[in-house]
This record gives structure tokens, C-alpha cells and sequence, in this order.
């Protein structure tokens, strides 16, 4: 239980988003790690130790804790939340290295995601795309009673399946593109799926991609390192899906005149 | 200090629609003349915000975190009650009504309730709307479950992740609004401030946690839907950014504090693994169907691989203390028991501060009777995620479970339309006290949370804004604002400046702190711990305040400094919380002082005694604080009436 | 909102990726046909000249579809950069190591998803080069004689570099089309669990044919399996040749 690992720790330093980064060795600060420790709680005592030394402490995105928020995830040795599949950055423990094992710690990189401080980058691309359609209409009031819309239990468990995307961005990081869509599909997927969401459908997929265009992520070419390292395991076929979707929606959709009134 | 509760009355079932109708509207074309301010973007912040900004209202949003789509809303994973009795299996909203005051050991309103009960019915309605996609039948139909040991099914699900979709559909409104122009959004942004002018809530002072810029925001309503306050005690299943700041600084403001004491435990959450544990993760409580709770008889043996301990030398203390229930013992009760087994020295795990705190939750007979693959169809996903967190396999060594603080149903106080004492400060979801008295049932906070937000202030936001005509008079330039801006710059430097000669890190007088309040202000309380503790925040807080380290500046993205805030904001709390516990001298729902409890009777076979004894004639009421400056607080009381449900003791 | 703002079909990476899949799918149709009519090279000479002169027989159609060949190629190659170099400007910086993301992934797998641009660059070298070799017939030192397609090709291939170069590009072909017919579906969004399986492993077949014939050809031409007869001098075949030419005239 008292098991300890010394590492050779490398962590990505940069003030803010123009200045230039490097990366600083905190090796004499990543001693006697406790191996029942997840990794944010590493950083955290890596942290504790750089603040008593009067050294401004590692900047990193994270809330939760508990792998369902979305907010932390940080490259280590390459690959986004680290080396185990399924698992985010905090459930990630550090009983998965060795002692003495050297660990090169990054934030995500794309030109979508530019560097906030350290480890943090802004995912607001993200917030954005959301915004441009992935939502479906239904204004407080004029709601069917629940059980008016029949939905097949394997339809909505698919929809579950997408609708499990926590947002992280591991997948953009993961990417050789720097591209967004396993989360733009993951989102298309889960509302496109339902019957609810089906009048917004082309709209919404010709709004999402769109803006996912204009945020300057890349395009697909089916590497699949998305699926990987999704730490929800959302498939890829949800891309397949997304696409289809897009297609028909620019071959059918003619956008409606837009009126003054209403905010649309 | 003023505290008209404004709750309606008449037939309980019809108080909510002729209030409604009482309530005053805004005219469409004049909404767009408002503007409001809603902080927070859990389920109660974001569907208040996208609500409002839908009727026509213009909404400044605000949330520390990057995203508004990740507010510890997210985490629930249970479910979501609702009167529907779609099962037919005799639920009404009468039943979940009496159900929720009863579970909360009848410490809330019954307006209030009822309303919650009866808009429980329309949440799930506009959630499926949003494309919540819950967890149907094979013919299409919502499937519903059981929880929390009611007698109907009428919790909605999806997987184990439905406070994620709630709170995903909630932001997709919001992101609706956003595109719409309606509401503005501004994430990575925290509030440090009220600013109340001639008594009326006026606006906030924020901090922008990337550029540290101080910014006063002002509006013609301020709704606060900041969650609650379960971080004071370091840890708890919280977010690690949850924080009390947004309601305390509406407390020093002149907001009363409604039963701070109030925090409830949940008690299967995975221990404690070393001292630099951040937080602490949720087990369902389903496990204790199927698992048997012991500690070693001996504590020589509390070091030792658990399988290796004879049957004879194992407590099962739960199903010895009460045979009836066993394992199954309501939450208060099998927490408590955990920690006084523990405290007695038989806990087992790792060793913190010289106690080790966790219970074995051994699923060997039931492996033994049912096979290994019924257990895993059952609980899969909680082993595999026990195995993550903890490294060991509960499937041959048995689990480790302790309790943990996961809800605080105390929070400002607030009327029937939600608004608090302080004139247009509006409060919801947890961090207001409303709706689940001094205990609450399970799958019953998400239910508050999109109540208030989607279906309560939209009307009662209204009926203020239309009494109160838009704000006038107040600009950049009012001495209100400018002092609530120079206050906040003077704290913040006042830690700058400290911090570049502190000694002690800001966690390590948050981990004090919490050690302190769990200790003494946790499971249970006595008079003698409550006024130790009494005596020991104010001095960590002063040791604190002189000696903590923060390295950097206040102009930067500095976290240290916004922990730094928080904090010093639980140490006023952590106070407020032991004099709170300290004054209600009665045991009720999660309030347990020891002093009151029952005693076994020899008479009743499996009676056992250890359960809350009310004082009703005391202290049926709500204690509601109000600050009178450093440390001085002032307790007010509004008495509570139940006409419907009859006051009883709990029994099992 | 973003409605009346929606960015053309062909300005997307979706949609470029789907133009992509489509000239893929049409290069890929002709290589199927086009590997099909080179098998009958096994049917010797007559056969295989024939075969030859009766395309030469229909120009229309022939440049026909050289035209939407080309089209194809020039759409597939400029949108390809066009989103390679898009990528590239989304992925500004890399990571200190490039451990590998997805261990299970096989090797061929992995390989070909990561060579997809090299691969493609070789192929379109390659294209140049045999087209420069048996149709236009302008690469110096190389046997071409317009009308005599058997011995061009034989010949070609009994040339050791040749035949190495047309072995490697196919077998990086191979490469391409693996992962291209793969893509493809997933591309086009033709997906289904109840198709994905049949669908691959038609893709895939088409692929095999496609390449080992395009593999078995200079293999046969350089160890002599194929055109045999044929002598080794090639002033011999020409000689002959104008006699035939000459008496046929």
C-alpha cells in the first residue's frame, strides 16, 4: 500500500498563448510518488512541492476527477490520457509506470486548441460548434407528454452510445489531422438518431461541419487514432454516419428565408 | 431580518397554479429591456439561463470551468424521480411529495415540496424534448427503476450517466440562446462578489481566471445556481472546483444562510488511499443488495489480507447490530456505524492520521451462491471501476467502502419564488436550501436542479422584474460598485502579498480544515467536538490568512490564488456549519448529535436503537444566519407548518 | 444562425473527401478493368495485340475515358494535397514521442493509413512513367513500337529495373488501394454493420485482382514465364515484324 516510484518527469511549460514553450525537467520533484495516486494527484504533488520552492506551480485543466466532466486530459509520452485505453487523465493511476520510468507530459496540440498556460489549451472551438446546431429546439411549454414519442430501445441505446461523448478533445489531440470529428459525429449521432431530432437533421449537420471548417480543424482520412484514444470509445462509425448525413443535407437542403423576426 | 417565505396557500394541490397566475408578466417587446445575470451552468444555472433568454430576456451566464457544459451537474450518475406512475405501480405526485418530506425529516416547506413533486411530471417531458436519450423498453416506452429503496419505480435513467445527459441537454439550450445572441457566455470566470445597492441585488464583481481582470457586471436580477458547498470538507465526491465564494459573498452581503449543518453522506464511496488524495469517488449504493460489510474483530488483524481472516474473527456489525435489516441499514445508519467501527480501531486499508478508515464490502458468498457471472452482469462496470481507481480485484479481495460527503441541502435561504432575503437575488438548485429539508432522497437533486431552471424562475424572475421596473441609477461609476471592485482588488493583493512569504501550501490548510469539520461536524456531532471545532477554525483560518504560499501574481491564470479565495471563504462556512449544528440541538435526517438518539428497547426484538430523535417542538423550524460582521452571526427562524403529512419518528 | 452561412459541399473536407472516394472509386474501376485486359497477356501475342488493337479500334471512347480518367486523377491528386496541406496547418506542432496510439492495430494497417500520401505520390510517379513507357513510348533506351503492344510490354519487363519499378509501385498500390477501399466506405458514410463485413471484403478482392495481376505480369516478363518465345534481341521482333507489316499491307 506505502509502494512509492521515483520518475523522470518532463512537463510542458509556456506563460500564455504567444510565448514561446519548452519543456522543463522535474525530475527532483517527481520523487517518492505514491503508486495508489491517479495522475492528476501526481501533478498535485509535484505542484505542492515546485510552490514550496517558490516556483510557479504546473497550469492543468481538470474538475471532476472522476472521468465524466471532460475537462482534464493532457499528452503523456504521445498519447492523450496517457497509456491505458478507456481512461481519462484523472482515473489514470500511477501504479501503470514504472519506477524510473521517464514521462514527457503536453497539452493537446492543434491549431483549434490554442495553449492557455502550461498544460490548459482552449477548447471553446468546441462550444462553438454546439452552438452552430447541436441542440434540438424545444422550447419550456410546448414539450408531448414524454411517452407520446415511441422510442426502440437498441435506437435509443445507440444514441446513448454517441450521446457518451464527454468533450475532452482527446480525439483532436490524437489526430495526425488535428481534427474534430469523432465529437462533431459523436453529437450529429446521438441527436440525429432520435426521432426528436430529426427535423433539425439537416440543418444541423450542414451548421455543425460548417463551423467545425471555419475553428480550423482538419479533415478526416480514417486513421482511427480518434477511436483509440476516445476515452468513452465512441466508434468511428459515427464519422461514417456524419458524413452520409452531410452529404444528403448538402444535396437536399435549401436554407429558409430568413425573416426579421425571431432571433434566428 | 426580513423572512416571508410568500408561500401560498389554499389546497396544497392547487398553490403553485393560482400563485402562477398571481404572478405579474413582463410584456414580450419590454423583455428585451432586462437584463439577468445567472452564474453557474449546472443543470439550474443553464436551464434558467436558456429559459429566460428563449422568453425574450437578455442572460449574462457565467462559470469558473472552460465550458458551461462542465458543471458538476454531470457527475450524477442515478437518476431523475418523477411523478409519472408510468409503471402503474400506485405513484402520484402526492406520494413522491409526502415521500420527499418524510425523507427529509420534515425540515422543509410543504409548498415547496409539493411544487417540486408536481413539476417533476414536466421535466421529464421537455428533458425526452431535448433529446435526452433515457432508457426505454423494448416497445419504446421510458423504463423506469427503482431507487434509493422506494416502494415505486419512478426514477428515469440513462445508464449510469444521467446527470451527463441532463446536464448536456440543458447546456444545448444554452448553446441555443448563445447562438441566438440572447444569452452571453462567460466561461473561465468567477464571481467574488454582490453588489447590492439601496437593498436590491444589483449585479457581481467577477474575476476572469486567465487574465485575473476584475470586472463588475451589473443587471436587473442576479440568480445564483452555484451548487453546493460539500468541498469545505476537502474531501468529498464534489468537483475539485466547487466552491461556497458566489452564496458566502452573498451571505457577507446581508443573504441569510438557511441550515448550514444540513450535509449529507453518502456511504459507499471508495476510501481514502493516501494523504495526497484530491477527492473522493461514488459507489451506487446497489452494492449492499449483494455485499457483506465486516471489519476484523481484532485490530491486529486489520493489517492482514482479508481472505486469510477465519469467519469467526470477521464483524459482520451491521447485520449483528440490526439482524432485520442487515446490510441494507438506510444510509445515515450504516455510515455512522462505519465510522464508529473505524474510530474503535477496526478499520481497515491505509492508515491516515493514525485512523484507517474503510470497512470490507465482501462479495465471496454471493460469488459463492449466485456464480461469478450473474455478479458481473450485475456489477460489471462498478468492479471494473473499483479495479481502476484502486488497483485490487473485488472480485477475489474484498472491496474497501467508507462514507463520503456528497450533497449539502443547506444553502441560502429563499421565499417560495426562490429569491432570497436581498431584494432580486434570486437562488437555485443546491445552493439554495429549498426543497429537501434535512435529508435528501435519492435521485431527487436533478430534479430540483431542472425545476427551478426550466419551470420556477422563469415566472418568478418575471414577476420581480415587472414589480420592480428595470434597474436605473446604477452604472460602472456607483460607489457601490467601485468599492465592491476596490474590496475585491484589496483581498486579492492582501494574498498576493502574503503568499510570496507563506510557509504552507493552500491544500494543506484546506486538508486541516476538512479534517477538522469531518471530524466533528460530519456523520455525527456532539456539544463538546462542535465547540472544539468552534475554537480551532478561527485559528487555522488566521494562520491561514497569515502564513499560506502563493506563488505568482493576481494577473495571471493563477490557480493557487483562486483556491486561496475558496478557501478562505470554508473557513467562514466550516464556522457557521459547527454553530448551526451547535444550536440545533436535535438529531434529524443527517443532523445526528449524539446526545439524541434512541436507545435499543428490550421489549421490541431486532430493535437497535441509533436513530435521530426530533425535537419538534424545539426546532421545527428553518435556522436561517445572518452575518453581523467577522465571524458574528445572528440566527433567525422561520417555523415551518405541515397541514398534510403528519409528523412521525422514522422506524424501520 | 449559420444556415444561410453553410460553407459549399466541395469547400468542406467532408465533401472533399467525398469527391476523393468517388475519383478514387473511378481509378480504382479502371485499374480493375484495365488489370483484366493486361491477364490476357497469358493468352500470348496474337491474343494480346488484338486486345490492343481493338481499343485502338473505338478512339471516341478511348479518349473518352482518358479524359474522365484524367479529370478523376487531377481531382483525386489536387484535393488530396489540398487536404493534406489543411491538415497539416491544423496540426502545427507534434509531440515529443509518437508512441503508438492503438496497439492492437496490425502492422499492414498502420502502415498503409500512414503511407496514404507517399504511396499515392510514387503511384502518381508511376502512372507518368508507364504511360511514358507503352503509350506515348518516349522513355529512351526502352522497346516500344507503336501497334505491338505484346512486345513492348514483354520487353519492358525483361528489362530488370523495369520490372522492380512496376513490382514496387503496384505492391505500394496494393498498399493504397487497402487502405483506400477501406476509406472509402467509411468516406462515402456507406456503413452498416450488417453490410461493413461484405463490403470490405468485396473491396479487398477487387484489390487482390488488381494487384497481383499488376505483380505476376513483370514477374512472368522478367523470368520469361510469359513471351518466351519472343527472342532476345528485339531488332529480330522489329525486323520480323516489318516484313509481317509490309506483307499484311
Amino acid at each position: 500500500m506505502g509502494e512509492t516510484i521515483d520518475l523522470k518527469l518532463h512537463v510542458w511549460r509556456q506563460s500564455g498563448p504567444n510565448a514561446p514553450g519548452r519543456f522543463e525537467d522535474y525530475t527532483h520533484y517527481a520523487k517518492a510518488i505514491p503508486t495508489h495516486a491517479s495522475f492528476l494527484e501526481f501533478l498535485d504533488i509535484v505542484n505542492e512541492r515546485l510552490i514550496l520552492a517558490g516556483i510557479e506551480p504546473i497550469a492543468f485543466d481538470h474538475d471532476c476527477r472522476e472521468g465524466i466532466c471532460g475537462m482534464c486530459g493532457v499528452v503523456i509520452n504521445g498519447r492523450p490520457h496517457g497509456p491505458r485505453k478507456a481512461t481519462t487523465t484523472c482515473q489514470l493511476h500511477m501504479r501503470h509506470f514504472r519506477n524510473g520510468e521517464e514521462i514527457w507530459v503536453e497539452p493537446w496540440r492543434a491549431k483549434a486548441f490554442p495553449i492557455v498556460k502550461d498544460l490548459i489549451v482552449d477548447r471553446s472551438a468546441f462550444d462553438r460548434i454546439i452552438q452552430a446546431g447541436g441542440y434540438i429546439t424545444a422550447r419550456v411549454g410546448s414539450a408531448p407528454d414524454a411517452n407520446a414519442i415511441l422510442i426502440p430501445k437498441q435506437v435509443a441505446e445507440e444514441a446513448m452510445d454517441a450521446a457518451a461523448c464527454i468533450g475532452c478533445g482527446a480525439c483532436v489531440a490524437a489526430c495526425p489531422n488535428g481534427s474534430a470529428s469523432l465529437f462533431v459525429a459523436a453529437k450529429l449521432g446521438h441527436f440525429n438518431s432520435l426521432p426528436q431530432g430529426k427535423p433539425e437533421l439537416d440543418r444541423r449537420v450542414l451548421g455543425m461541419v460548417t463551423q467545425h471548417e471555419k475553428e480550423g480543424f482538419g479533415g478526416c482520412s480514417n486513421h482511427y487514432l480518434c477511436e483509440a484514444a476516445c476515452p468513452k470509445e465512441i466508434s468511428v462509425k459515427w464519422i461514417a454516419k456524419m458524413n452520409r448525413d452531410f452529404i444528403r443535407a448538402s444535396l437536399r437542403y435549401a436554407p429558409p428565408v430568413e425573416r426579421k423576426e425571431g432571433y434566428g | 431580518m426580513d423572512l416571508k417565505s410568500n408561500t401560498p396557500t389554499g389546497p396544497i394541490e392547487k398553490r403553485w397554479q393560482n400563485h402562477k397566475f398571481q404572478l405579474q408578466l413582463v410584456n414580450p417587446a419590454n423583455r428585451r429591456k432586462y437584463k439577468i445575470i445567472v452564474v453557474g451552468t449546472g443543470l439550474a444555472g443553464a436551464s434558467a439561463g436558456a429559459t429566460l433568454a428563449d422568453l425574450g430576456y437578455n442572460v449574462l451566464s457565467f462559470c469558473y470551468q472552460d465550458s458551461p457544459r462542465r458543471a458538476h451537474s454531470i457527475a450524477a450518475q442515478g437518476g431523475i424521480n418523477a411523478a409519472k406512475n408510468y409503471q402503474g405501480d400506485g405513484d402520484s405526485v402526492f406520494r413522491l411529495f409526502y415521500e420527499t418530506i418524510k425523507g427529509g425529516d420534515f425540515r422543509a416547506r410543504e409548498s415547496n415540496v409539493y411544487r417540486l413533486a408536481e413539476i417533476s411530471v414536466d421535466i421529464i417531458d421537455q428533458c425526452v424534448a431535448l433529446g435526452v436519450p433515457f432508457a426505454r423498453e423494448y416497445g419504446g416506452l421510458l423504463a423506469n427503476r427503482s431507487f434509493g429503496g422506494t416502494q415505486v419505480s419512478r426514477t428515469f435513467y440513462a445508464r449510469g450517466q444521467t446527470g451527463q445527459q441532463l446536464l448536456l441537454a440543458a447546456y444545448s439550450a444554452l448553446s441555443r440562446m448563445i447562438a441566438a445572441g440572447k444569452v452571453q457566455m462567460r466561461p473561465r470566470c468567477e464571481m467574488i462578489d454582490l453588489i447590492v445597492v439601496d437593498g436590491r441585488a444589483r449585479g457581481i464583481v467577477t474575476r476572469d481566471l486567465v487574465t485575473g481582470k476584475l470586472e463588475a457586471h451589473l443587471g436587473d436580477a442576479v440568480i445564483l445556481a452555484t451548487g453546493g458547498y460539500g468541498n469545505v470538507f476537502y474531501l468529498s465526491t464534489n468537483a475539485k472546483g466547487c466552491n461556497a465564494s458566489a452564496i458566502w459573498r452573498a451571505h457577507r452581503r446581508g443573504a441569510g444562510f438557511a441550515n448550514p449543518c444540513f450535509t449529507q453522506i453518502h456511504p459507499t464511496s471508495i476510501p481514502q488511499a493516501g494523504e495526497y488524495q484530491s477527492k473522493l469517488t461514488l459507489m451506487s449504493e446497489s452494492l449492499r443488495n449483494d455485499g457483506r460489510i465486516w471489519v476484523p474483530r481484532k485490530p491486529e488483524d486489520c493489517t492482514k489480507d482479508p481472505r486469510s481472516i477465519p469467519e469467526r474473527d470477521r464483524y459482520y456489525y451491521l447485520e449483528e447490530k440490526y439482524p432485520k435489516f442487515g446490510n441494507l441499514m438506510p444510509r445515515d445508519i450504516a455510515s455512522r456505524q462505519a465510522k464508529f467501527v473505524c474510530d474503535q480501531g477496526l478499520g481497515v486499508g491505509p492508515e491516515i492520521d493514525g485512523v484507517r478508515r474503510g470497512v470490507y464490502l465482501d462479495f465471496t458468498d454471493a460469488i459463492k451462491r449466485d456464480g461469478v457471472e450473474v455478479i458481473r452482469e450485475k456489477y460489471g462496470n462498478l468492479f471494473d471501476m473499483y479495479e481502476r481507481i484502486t488497483g485490487e480485484n473485488p472480485y477475489e479481495v474484498p472491496m474497501r467502502i467508507y462514507p463520503a460527503t456528497h450533497y449539502t441541502m443547506g444553502g441560502l435561504w429563499v421565499d417560495y419564488n426562490l429569491m432570497s432575503n436581498i431584494s432580486g437575488l434570486f437562488v437555485a438548485g443546491e445552493a439554495n436550501f429549498s426543497d429537501h429539508g434535512a435529508n435528501r432522497l435519492g435521485a431527487s437533486a436533478l430534479m430540483q436542479g431542472l425545476a427551478d431552471g426550466f419551470f420556477i424562475l422563469p415566472y418568478t424572475v418575471a414577476d420581480y422584474l415587472a414589480r420592480n421596473g428595470p434597474s436605473k441609477g446604477v452604472d460602472e461609476n456607483h460607489p457601490a460598485v467601485r468599492s465592491a471592485i476596490k474590496e475585491a482588488e484589496a483581498r486579492i493583493n492582501q494574498f498576493i502579498e502574503v503568499g510570496q512569504k507563506g510557509t504552507h501550501t493552500v491544500d494543506y490548510f484546506h486538508r486541516k480544515l476538512g479534517m477538522i469539520l469531518w471530524n466533528e461536524c460530519g456523520m455525527t456531532r456532539n456539544e463538546k467536538g462542535l465547540r472544539k471545532a468552534l475554537e480551532e477554525i478561527p485559528k487555522l483560518h488566521e494562520e491561514f490568512r497569515a502564513k499560506v504560499k502563493i506563488v505568482g501574481g493576481g494577473e495571471t491564470l493563477n490557480r493557487e490564488l483562486e483556491k486561496a479565495l475558496r478557501v478562505d471563504d470554508f473557513f467562514e462556512l466550516g464556522v457557521l456549519m459547527c454553530l448551526d449544528a451547535l444550536e440545533r440541538d436535535e438529531s434529524c435526517g443527517c443532523h445526528f448529535r449524539e446526545e439524541h438518539q434512541t436507545k435499543p428497547d428490550p421489549n421490541v426484538p431486532g430493535s437497535y436503537g441509533g436513530e435521530c430523535v426530533r425535537d419538534d417542538e424545539r426546532f421545527a423550524h428553518v435556522a436561517v444566519w445572518e452575518w453581523k460582521g467577522e465571524g458574528k452571526f445572528a440566527r433567525h427562524v422561520e417555523p415551518l407548518n405541515f397541514e398534510y403529512v403528519k409528523l412521525e419518528q422514522r422506524k424501520y | 444562425m449559420a444556415s444561410s452561412q453553410v460553407l459549399s459541399f466541395t469547400r468542406t473536407a467532408i465533401g472533399q473527401k467525398a469527391l476523393v472516394a468517388v475519383t478514387g472509386i473511378i481509378l480504382y474501376g479502371f485499374a480493375f478493368f484495365h488489370a483484366l485486359g493486361n491477364l490476357q497477356v497469358f493468352l500470348g501475342r496474337e491474343a494480346f495485340n488484338q486486345y490492343a488493337e481493338m481499343l485502338q479500334s473505338m478512339p471516341k471512347l478511348v479518349w473518352a475515358t482518358r479524359l474522365v480518367l484524367l479529370v478523376a486523377l487531377i481531382t483525386h491528386v489536387v484535393l488530396v494535397v489540398r487536404l493534406a496541406r489543411r491538415a497539416r496547418e491544423a496540426k502545427p506542432a507534434h509531440y515529443r514521442f509518437e508512441e503508438r496510439m492503438d496497439p492492437s492495430e496490425g502492422i499492414l494497417r498502420r502502415y498503409a493509413r500512414q503511407t496514404m500520401l507517399l504511396s499515392g505520390l510514387i503511384i502518381l510517379a508511376y502512372i507518368v512513367f508507364h504511360l511514358m513507357h507503352l503509350t506515348v513510348g518516349a522513355v529512351p533506351g526502352l522497346f516500344f513500337v507503336r501497334g505491338m503492344a505484346y512486345e513492348n510490354l514483354i520487353y519492358g519487363m525483361r528489362t530488370p529495373w523495369v520490372a522492380g519499378f512496376y513490382l514496387f509501385a503496384n505492391l505500394l498500390l496494393g498498399l493504397h488501394l487497402y487502405h483506400g477501399c477501406r476509406a472509402l466506405f467509411q468516406t462515402l458514410g456507406l456503413r452498416h454493420p450488417q453490410w461493413d463485413r461484405r463490403s470490405f471484403a468485396m473491396a479487398l478482392s477487387i484489390t487482390a485482382v488488381i494487384v497481383g495481376t499488376n505483380v505476376i505480369i513483370p514477374i512472368a516478363g522478367l523470368t520469361r514465364l510469359v513471351g518466351g518465345e519472343l527472342p532476345e534481341d528485339p531488332q529480330e521482333v522489329l525486323r520480323t515484324g516489318e516484313e509481317k507489316h509490309t506483307v499484311s499491307e
